[in-house]
């Protein structure tokens, strides 16, 4: 027999990454720039903690929303960085990562055929769960030339008497791109004159560079109340596998996405909850340290690209850069393949991150720089033999 | 120039060229950025980190506690340096607590601590008392870990 699909999901695409992904297992021996998580093991004293807290034999379910410890630190250290206090017991919730945050948050405030605005290029999950959540997927996009940052003008315009939410990512998955506060003070503007609220996933935050200052749209007075602000571990502390994330907002949202998460999950693991608390209170000087050494990576990467005549715009967070390859004559994906093939190098296909992303191509600098320089130096030679060969034609 | 000295700390062959991507320095400013650290005496020198479990010279290595008295005059600095001076002291630090030099010493043998310990360290005037403690197996030396982890394999692309 063949079972039914439901519609919604038969009808979502895969991740260009996981396609993408399948090609490269296939191979042995690649230099992978394709990874979007750190290339450090989650540092030592994290690790400590969490077996600490084994041996103790912590290993039960925890309320739903998560520690109580936990979040009082997450609320005591958003509040440090981000400059908005949430109250820890009813304003904050633990979630498996960023990716089921915004699920439930999405699943909390959509009804069928409402719209949701996100900048493109984005984070592969963001149109699919805004469909799986019953919601319309507005891409908003974004360009090279503005630095990837999105203009409160274009989101205007692109608003309908059903818009609902807008989505926003910085520094932002594939770009590096980060926000001026004055532009998201714009936007902000925008929102509370059109009601709409903010979804914004802020998991990059740590990792802004020249010694900027990250700024959240949470922060700007008026915003708060209509803001779902998500962040986590992942990123900052190189705990990507411990799928701790977490969700400031106000009080009825979060009673409404309790509602989701209990049922389908239930609470997020222990273990990594007790971890996390030990990378909030005790983890800065950590991950100082890797954000340092991200930098020095990133300085490397972008000038390699710009040196073999790949325009490379300099990320301002993150830790990817999305050179522009259209002046090659291949689209992503074919540029990204043949690279695998010919060169032994695996690169993401700017395409993976919606329609706006075709012409680059992200490469991650969260990879030893021995193996970006051998990187660079592969696809040094397959653009010259790329042009060779256009010439020869 | 912390950052300089960070990238050279952790590793001091990384080719002028990377430094200089890096920083977002020319390769020249580097290199005069360099020579102008070691001509200050910022950098004194480089030297390899080895593995003397893999690369066994029998020689031994031992740190010793040295109490002191000090000098009216210079405190213990005049003595701290004619004790570094000794070639077999590889480093020497004044330090607070219940002895005042640590130094760690690096000879052929046991004899041979046991000589330096005797007949020199003891007989300086100033010196009080030594205590002896002698390395039997390095774990992590000069930030470089001598067992090399595994490095745990990750997914060849994620999002």
């Amino acid at each position: 027999m063949s079972i039914r699909i439901a519609d919604t999901v038969r009808e979502i695409p895969r991740s260009g990454i996981r396609d993408f992904f399948e090609v490269v297992q296939t191979m042995g021996d690649v230099i992978s720039l394709g990874i979007g998580e750190p290339d450090f093991a989650t540092p030592w004293h994290i690790r400590e903690a969490a077996i600490y807290s084994l041996e103790k034999g912590r290993t039960g379910y925890t309320s739903n929303l998560g520690l109580p410890r936990l979040r009082r630190t997450i609320s005591d250290y958003v509040y440090n960085h981000f400059h908005v206090r949430y109250e820890p017991l009813s304003e904050v919730l633990v979630s498996i990562g960023v990716s089921e945050a915004i699920d439930i948050a999405l699943r909390a405030l959509l009804n069928p055929g409402d719209e949701v605005l996100y900048h493109e290029p984005c984070y592969v999950s963001y149109a699919p769960s805004i469909t799986l959540a019953g919601g319309v997927a507005r891409a908003i996009p974004t360009y090279a030339e503005d630095n990837f940052i999105l203009k409160a003008e274009a989101i205007e315009k692109a608003i309908t008497p059903k818009t609902r939410v807008l989505m926003l990512n910085f520094p932002t998955n594939p770009t590096g791109a980060a926000m001026p506060p004055e532009e998201l003070e714009e936007i902000a503007a925008v929102c509370i004159k059109h009601d709409i609220v903010v979804l914004t996933d802020e998991i990059y935050s740590e990792l802004t560079y020249d010694g900027k200052q990250h700024f959240s749209i949470a922060a700007v007075p008026g915003m708060k109340e209509r803001t779902v602000l998500l962040h986590g571990v992942s990123k900052a502390y190189a705990m990507t596998g411990w799928r701790i994330g977490f969700v400031c907002a106000p009080v009825e949202l979060i009673e409404a996405m309790m509602k989701i998460h209990q049922y389908s999950i239930l609470c997020a693991s222990i273990m990594g909850q007790e971890a996390a608390v030990e990378a909030l209170e005790r983890g800065e000087q950590s991950m100082v340290s890797m954000r340092r050494e991200y930098e020095l990576r990133r300085n490397y990467i972008v000038r390699g690209f710009n040196d073999l005549g790949l325009e490379c715009f300099r990320p301002r967070g993150a830790f990817y850069v999305f050179p522009k390859i259209s002046t090659m004559g291949l689209s992503s994906r074919e540029f990204s393949l043949r690279l695998l093939r010919e060169k032994k190098v695996a690169v993401v296909p700017g395409s993976a991150f919606g329609p706006s992303g075709e012409g680059h191509v992200r490469c991650s600098y969260a990879t030893a720089l021995d193996q970006i320089k051998i990187a660079i130096e592969r696809i040094g030679e397959f653009c010259e033999e790329l042009r060779v060969s256009e010439a020869a034609a | 120039m912390q950052a300089l000295i960070d990238i050279l700390q952790k590793n001091a062959l990384t080719p002028r060229e990377d430094i200089a991507r890096m920083l977002d320095l020319s390769v020249e400013q580097v290199q005069a950025e360099i020579a102008r650290l070691e001509k200050e005496g910022i950098i004194l020198g480089y030297q390899a980190i080895v593995n003397h479990n893999k690369w066994d010279t029998d020689s031994v290595t031992a740190v010793i506690e040295v109490k002191i008295t000090p000098e009216r005059d210079g405190g213990f600095d005049r003595i701290a340096a004619r004790i570094a001076k000794f070639e077999e002291v590889q480093a020497c630090y004044l330090m607070s607590g219940g002895y005042d030099l640590l130094i760690v010493l690096e000879a052929r043998n046991l004899r041979a601590v046991a000589a330096f310990v005797a007949e020199k360290l003891s007989t300086v005037e100033a010196v009080q008392s030594t205590a002896t403690h002698f390395r039997l197996k390095t774990y992590k030396e000069n930030g470089a870990f001598h067992q090399v982890e595994l490095t745990p394999e990750r997914l060849a692309v994620t999002p």
